[in-house]
């Protein structure tokens, strides 16, 4: 049975930001009671209930499942739920929101490009012959399934563009996570959408604005690996170039 | 964005791999320049490798060696994520093609060893 008398204490500095009143961001200085037991999320939260009610920061399963508390937590992504105080004490730690988007109000960032740039990449089957769900289950082998079982494990929880400064230094790349959603449907063996997707993956801005630096997969949560995602779409992007794109693409499989 | 790179150690390491690719890009335009002398004729070729052996040279290939090095190394740790999906574990990848590389360098040692013995 875990103690759940705070016994010990933690400095949080978490970064401050009312755009109404505020004319830059600032950090604010939180001492903060932990047990062992609790995240930085619980943290955040220990602040908002008992010392500041209008500290804005977004959560909601605190597993590691939703994809919502991502904060930049000394300079490095990480989801607020998934670190423990215990392993950060005595601080300070330093909390900040997400690299790479516009604030909003405190830890809280805008996230409209990235839900652009993911709508853009079709996310979504792209069937040969379209069916009725009373049809029944596209069914596949274990060995289908593997192909991009890996990648479907993203929670678009942004720690990849946090982590990437391709992202920073150009706005309009499409990113760790969309990218690497465009290779977990173009790898589906269900699935025919290359075609709709390779304007996004061939552009400058698309595949071929990684330049390999690889913290997206080292920060992601769920052990997505987008760089590994993106590399394999060059080979893609490059034979499409070359004029070989009918070589990989899959053909459809009968009605 | 400016300074991003000095920020986190793995970005710091990032720049160093991307830097020492030019170290490599110099060596190549070094043994180029050799070429180049060989074709011209003896006394190009001498002077040349007269180059080679001053304390300048030899400092800067002391520097060189061990910024190749890493390059090759580093290379060989992202080579996974540029393969696609395969059955073996990632890790067998990068030490797979270090092993080759170790073992194709001591063989040209070796050659050149016995050629000129």
């Amino acid at each position: 049975m875990s103690d759940t008398t705070p016994t010990r204490r933690i400095t949080l500095e978490v970064q401050s930001y009312h755009p109404e009143t505020d004319s830059a961001p600032h950090l604010q200085r939180w001492d903060v009671p932990f047990t062992d037991d609790m995240s930085l999320l619980q943290g955040l939260q220990h602040i908002k209930d008992h010392l500041d009610g209008s500290l804005s920061f977004r959560w909601s399963c605190r597993m590691a499942i939703c994809g919502s508390c991502g904060f930049m937590v000394n300079g490095t992504p990480q989801l607020g739920c998934q670190v423990f105080l215990r392993d950060l004490a005595p601080g300070p730690v330093r909390v900040e929101p997400l690299a790479h988007f516009p604030v909003l109000r405190d830890l809280v960032v805008d996230q409209g490009s990235f839900l652009d740039k993911l709508e853009a990449v079709r996310p979504w089957l792209v069937p040969a012959h379209p069916q009725p769900l009373g049809a029944g289950p596209q069914r596949q082998t274990p060995q289908q399934m593997a192909q991009y079982q890996p990648y479907a494990q993203c929670i678009n929880c942004l720690l990849c563009y946090a982590a990437c400064p391709q992202v920073g230094l150009n706005p309009g790349f499409a990113g760790p996570a969309a990218l690497a959603l465009l290779h977990r449907w173009n790898a589906d063996s269900r699935d025919v959408g290359w075609a709709a997707r390779r304007d996004v993956a061939n552009a400058e801005e698309g595949v071929w604005g990684c330049t390999l630096v690889g913290d997206c997969s080292t920060v992601c949560p769920k052990g997505v690996d987008p760089a590994h995602a993106i590399n394999q779409n060059k080979v893609h992007s490059a034979a499409d170039y070359l004029g070989l794109g009918r070589l990989l693409a899959r053909r459809a499989p009968p009605p | 964005m400016g300074g991003w790179w000095r920020r986190r150690s793995v970005h710091r390491r990032y720049m160093l791999r991307e830097a020492s690719a030019l170290c490599i890009t110099a060596y190549a335009l070094l043994l180029l320049a050799g070429l180049v002398c060989l074709q011209r004729g003896e006394a190009a070729y001498a002077a040349w490798r007269a180059l080679l052996g001053t304390p300048w040279s030899i400092g800067l290939h002391a520097l060189a060696l061990p910024l190749i090095a890493y390059h090759a190394i580093t290379w060989f740790q992202v080579m996974p994520k540029t393969a696609p999906r395969l059955a073996v574990p990632p890790r067998w990848i990068t030490l797979g093609g270090l092993a080759l590389s170790a073992l194709l360098s001591l063989a040209l040692l070796v050659a050149l060893w016995w050629v000129g013995r």
